[in-house]
C-alpha cells in the first residue's frame, strides 16, 4: 500500500472536501453515469480534475437552490440570472467543450500546468435563469465576493504549492518560505476581516487567542532536513510520510477499479479510507446517517448530528499542525482499497485545511455544508448552522454515481 | 571608451551559439575579459576563449570559441536524507590570474570546486628511459644522458580540480563570491555564508547564521552574497524580504548584526498578497568602483548608494507591464524565477533578463534603456538588432508584442558584461548569445 503510514490525530473540519478529492480519485476511473443517463468514461488526467470541478459547481448551485428553497443564507453572488464571464487576475474563465465536458481557459495563455487546474478561478456562470435576484443588491456583494473568492484561491493555491513542493528533489526553501510568508498573510487578513473567527468558532476548544489559531508556525512546507532537527517546516506534516506525498495526476488515475463495485460500498469505504478511530465517530453517523435515510426517522438524525458536533471541534493548531494521515484498515471489498490505496490522501487533508479556513458564509466553490442541514429531512432541522452533516454530500455523491 | 548610449543602439551580434547541450545556469567572464565560462545544468562548464584581433578583417573583433569543456559537478545522492543532489551549476567566479593558468570556482548546491584550466602546447620528447614497446629500461643498461627536448604540439587545455569544498553547506549554495585579497572567498547558501581560505578546503569560517531556533519560525532567507571590490572585510547579503544588509568582518567573527541596512519603504498603494514575493531580491552586485551596488527583485532593478540606507538612487523597471499579471505569474511559478543583473565595466549602464528571452539594458546617464531579442529566428548573424517593444495595452502597434503573447517558457536569467568593452554574453535556456557593439 502506497499509503502513509502515521496516523492523522484529527478529523478533517468538513467531511465534504475530503470526498470531493476522495470523489476525484474514484471517479478518474470509473464509469459513471450523467444526470441524463448518458454514460461516459471520464478521462484520467486534467481533463477529469476538471470535470469534477465542473460537477461540484453544478452541485453547489443545486444546493444553493435547496437552500434557498428552506431559506438558509445563500451566498447570493452566485446565482444570477445572467451569464456573465467573471474573471479573475488570471483570467480564466470556463469553456464549454461539449455536453458536461468543460475546461477552464486561461485568456493569457500563459500556463497550462497541473495547478492551473486547482485554481479556482471565478468561473462563469452556467445557471438556468431562474433566479432573478436584483441586480443592485448584487454588486456590492459579488464585489466583496470576489475579492474573498480570489483570496480564497490564492490561500488554496498556495497550500497546493507547498503540498507540491515536496514532488522536487529538494524543495527550494526560498520558494517555499515565500509561499508560507503567502498564506500566513492571507490568513492574518481573513482575521482581520472576521472570517477568520467564524472558522475558529466552529474549531477552537475553550481558551485559545486567535493568533495561536494562525497556521502562522505550521503552515511551511516540510523540507527534507533531518540534521538535528526531526521536524523542521512541519506542515501539514506527515511524519514518516516523505515517499508517499508525491501527488501527480497519473497517481490519481493509475488505480484500476472494477465497474462492478457498489455505490453502497463506495460510500462506506469513503469513510474507512480515513483514519479509523478519529473519524469513528463521523463514521458513525455516516453509517446512521445512510440508514435514516433509507427509511428511519428523524430520531437518529438529531442523535448523530448531536455526536458529530461534539466530536468535531478541533483547534486550529491540531487541525493544520500535526495533520498525519493514517493508513486506511483493509477492508473486505478489495477493489475499492485497491482504488485508494495508490491514492495520495495529503491531498485530502490539504483539503480539509482548505475547507477549514472557509467560513460557512463564504462558499468557496468546493462548497461547504456545514451551514446546510439535511435537506430532503423535515424543514424543523434547518436551523442548525453549525451542524456538521454528511447526509447531503453523501446524497450527493450518490447521486453522482448513480446518476439518479 | 564610446558613450554607452551610443553603443546600446549598434549591437549587432556576433555568434550565435547552438549550445543545445543543456540549460545555461551561469554565465561569467574572468577578469580580463578574454575568456567567458558558463554552466549548465548538466554539471558541465564550457569556457570560450577570445580569439586575437586579426588586423586584415576589418569590422572584425575577437570571436569568441570554446576553449575547454569539462565536467565539473556529478549527481550525487546523499544518503542520509534520501535525497539526490544536482549537479547543475549555480555559480563561477573566477579568480584573478597569477600564472599561466586560469583559476575558477564553481559551485553546485552543496560543494565548490577550485579548477585549474592550463594550457599545453609542448610535449618533451627524447626521453631513453623506455624502450620502444614502452616498457622501461632496465637503468643499468642506460648508457648515455639525453636531455629531452620540448617539442610543439597541438594546444590541448586541461582542466583539473584542484580543490573540493565541500560539507560546509546545509542548504542550497546560491552565491559565491571571491574577496578582494584573492585569498579568501565566501560561499552563501539559503541560511548561512561561510568564508573560505581557497587553500583550505577541510574547514571554513560560518560568518552568517540566521537559521532560527525553530524552524517553523523562519520568515526569510539569505538570496545572494557578493564581497566588496576593494575592501576586503565588507560583503553584503540580500534577502527573500527585500533587505540588503552590509557587514563588516573586522566588527565580529559572527557577522549576524549588520553594519548597514538597506531596505526601501513599502508604497502601501500598491500593495497585494504579492507584494513580498516581487520584493525578494534575486542578485545582488557591487559596482567596479565600489560605491554603488545593484539589486534586481523581480519587477525592477535598484541602484543603491552605499552611504544611503533608506532608499535606492536609482531604479529601473524592467517589466512593469507584468505587474497586473502577478497572479497568473505565481500561478505558474515564473514569480520566484531569479533574474540576474550585470554592470558593464565603466558603471554607466546595467543590464537584465526579461521574458520572451528579451533583455533589458539601462544607461544611468542618459536614463535611457533599450529593449532587445535574443533569438535566432529574429536576428541574422552580424546583423543590427533591432529593439523591442512590449505594448502593455490598447492597440497594438506594429512590431510590437502584447503582453499576453510573450513566451514565459523562454527566460532570461543569466546575463554577462565584458569587463572592459562593450561585449555581453545572454544565457537564452540553453543557447549562449553574445552580442558587441559595431565598430565604426
Amino acid at each position: 500500500m502506497a499509503c502513509c503510514q502515521s496516523r492523522r490525530k484529527t478529523p478533517p473540519p468538513s467531511a465534504v472536501h475530503c470526498r470531493s478529492w476522495l470523489l476525484l480519485a474514484a471517479l478518474c476511473n470509473l464509469c459513471w453515469r450523467g444526470r441524463r443517463s448518458s454514460s461516459f468514461t471520464i478521462k484520467p488526467g486534467l481533463q477529469t480534475l476538471m470535470t469534477l470541478a465542473i460537477k461540484e459547481h453544478e452541485q453547489h448551485e443545486r444546493l444553493e437552490k435547496l437552500k434557498t428553497l428552506f431559506g438558509l443564507p445563500v451566498n447570493k453572488a452566485k446565482l444570477t440570472s445572467q451569464r456573465t464571464r467573471l474573471k479573475n487576475q488570471n483570467g480564466f474563465h470556463l469553456c464549454r467543450l461539449g455536453r458536461e465536458v468543460y475546461t477552464f481557459v486561461s485568456t493569457s495563455r500563459m500556463s497550462g500546468s497541473l495547478l492551473n487546474m486547482f485554481s479556482k478561478g471565478t468561473k462563469r456562470k452556467f445557471s438556468d435563469g431562474d433566479e432573478e435576484i436584483s441586480d443592485e443588491s448584487l454588486v456590492g456583494a459579488r464585489v466583496a465576493s470576489s475579492y474573498s473568492l480570489q483570496r480564497q484561491s490564492l490561500l488554496d493555491m498556495s497550500l497546493i504549492k507547498l503540498q507540491l513542493c515536496h514532488m522536487l528533489v529538494e524543495p527550494n526553501l526560498c520558494r517555499s518560505v515565500l509561499i508560507a510568508n503567502t498564506v500566513r498573510q492571507i490568513q492574518e487578513e481573513m482575521t482581520h476581516d472576521g472570517s477568520w473567527h467564524m472558522v475558529a468558532e466552529a474549531f477552537c476548544s475553550a481558551g485559545q487567542s486567535p493568533s495561536e489559531r494562525l497556521v502562522a508556525t505550521e503552515v511551511l512546507c516540510r523540507s527534507r532536513e533531518q540534521d538535528a532537527e526531526p521536524k523542521l517546516f512541519s506542515v501539514i506534516s506527515y511524519e514518516g510520510c516523505r515517499e508517499e506525498e508525491v501527488v501527480a495526476d497519473e497517481t490519481l488515475c493509475s488505480v484500476s477499479v472494477s465497474d462492478t463495485v457498489s455505490n453502497v460500498c463506495l460510500a462506506g469505504r469513503i469513510g474507512q479510507c480515513w483514519e479509523k478511530s478519529e473519524l469513528s465517530g463521523v463514521e458513525r453517523d455516516e453509517e446512521a446517517l445512510e440508514d435514516s435515510r433509507l427509511g428511519s426517522g428523524e430520531d437518529e438524525e438529531i442523535d448523530t448530528k448531536d455526536r458529530a458536533s461534539t466530536e468535531s471541534p478541533k483547534t486550529i493548531g491540531q487541525v493544520f499542525g500535526t495533520f498525519e494521515i493514517k493508513n486506511g484498515s483493509p477492508g473486505p471489498d478489495s477493489a475499492l482499497e485497491e482504488l485508494f490505496s495508490d491514492v495520495d490522501t495529503s491531498y485530502y487533508d490539504l483539503d480539509t485545511m482548505l475547507t477549514g479556513m472557509q467560513s460557512a458564509p463564504k462558499m468557496g466553490p468546493y462548497d461547504i455544508l456545514d451551514s446546510l442541514a439535511p435537506s430532503h429531512s423535515s424543514p424543523s432541522i434547518v436551523s442548525t448552522p453549525n451542524c456538521r452533516s454528511d447526509l447531503n454530500e453523501l446524497d450527493h455523491i450518490m447521486e453522482i454515481i448513480v446518476g439518479s | 571608451t564610446k558613450p554607452v548610449a551610443k553603443t546600446i543602439n549598434n549591437c549587432l551580434i556576433f555568434l550565435p551559439f547552438g549550445y543545445a547541450a543543456d540549460i545555461i545556469s551561469t554565465v561569467e567572464f574572468n577578469y580580463s575579459g578574454e575568456l567567458l565560462a558558463t554552466g549548465d545544468k548538466g554539471g558541465r562548464v564550457v569556457i570560450f576563449q577570445r580569439e586575437q584581433e586579426s588586423k586584415n578583417r576589418l569590422l572584425s573583433r575577437g570571436e569568441y570559441n570554446v576553449y575547454s569543456t569539462f565536467q565539473s559537478h556529478e549527481p550525487e545522492f546523499d544518503y542520509l536524507k534520501s535525497l539526490e543532489i544536482e549537479e547543475k551549476i549555480n555559480k563561477i567566479r573566477w579568480l584573478p590570474q597569477q600564472n599561466a593558468a586560469h583559476f575558477l570556482l564553481s559551485a553546485n548546491d552543496k560543494t565548490i570546486k577550485l579548477w585549474k584550466i592550463s594550457e599545453r602546447d609542448k610535449r618533451a620528447e627524447g626521453y631513453n628511459l623506455k624502450d620502444e614497446d614502452g616498457r622501461l629500461r632496465d637503468p643499468f643498461r642506460i648508457t648515455t644522458l639525453r636531455v629531452p627536448v620540448l617539442m610543439p604540439m597541438d594546444l590541448m587545455v586541461e582542466a583539473s580540480p584542484r580543490r573540493i569544498f565541500a560539507n560546509a553547506h546545509t542548504y542550497h549554495i546560491n552565491s559565491i563570491s571571491v574577496n578582494s585579497d584573492y585569498e579568501t572567498y565566501l560561499s552563501a547558501d539559503d541560511l548561512r555564508i561561510n568564508l573560505w581560505h581557497l587553500e583550505i578546503t577541510d574547514r571554513s569560517f560560518n560568518i552568517v547564521d540566521i537559521k532560527p531556533a525553530n524552524m517553523e519560525e523562519l520568515t526569510e532567507v539569505i538570496t545572494a552574497a557578493e564581497c566588496h571590490p576593494h575592501q576586503c572585510n565588507v560583503f553584503v547579503y540580500s534577502s527573500s524580504k527585500g533587505t540588503i544588509r552590509l557587514c563588516d568582518m573586522r566588527a565580529a567573527a559572527l557577522c549576524d548584526r549588520h553594519s548597514k541596512f538597506f531596505e526601501e519603504p513599502e508604497d502601501p498603494s500598491s500593495r497585494s498578497f504579492f507584494s513580498e514575493i516581487i520584493s525578494s531580491i534575486s542578485d545582488v552586485k557591487f559596482s567596479h568602483s565600489g560605491r554603488y551596488m545593484m539589486t534586481r527583485d523581480y519587477l525592477s532593478v535598484k541602484v543603491w548608494d552605499l552611504n544611503m540606507e533608506n532608499r535606492p538612487v536609482e531604479t529601473y523597471q524592467v517589466h512593469e507591464y507584468l505587474r497586473s499579471k502577478l497572479c497568473s505569474l505565481y500561478e505558474n511559478d515564473c514569480i520566484f524565477d531569479k533574474f540576474e543583473c550585470c554592470w558593464n565595466g565603466s558603471d554607466s549602464a546595467i543590464m537584465t533578463g526579461s521574458y520572451n528571452n528579451f533583455f533589458r539594458m539601462f544607461d544611468r546617464n542618459t536614463r535611457r534603456d533599450i529593449t532587445l531579442e535574443a533569438s535566432r529566428e529574429n536576428s541574422k548573424p552580424r546583423a543590427m538588432l533591432k529593439p523591442r517593444k512590449v505594448c502593455t495595452g490598447g492597440k497594438r502597434k506594429k512590431d510590437e508584442i502584447s503582453v499576453d503573447s510573450l513566451d514565459f517558457n523562454k527566460k532570461i536569467l543569466h546575463t554577462a558584461w565584458h569587463p572592459k568593452e562593450n561585449v555581453i554574453a545572454v544565457a537564452a535556456t540553453n543557447n549562449l548569445y553574445i552580442f558587441q557593439d559595431k565598430v565604426n
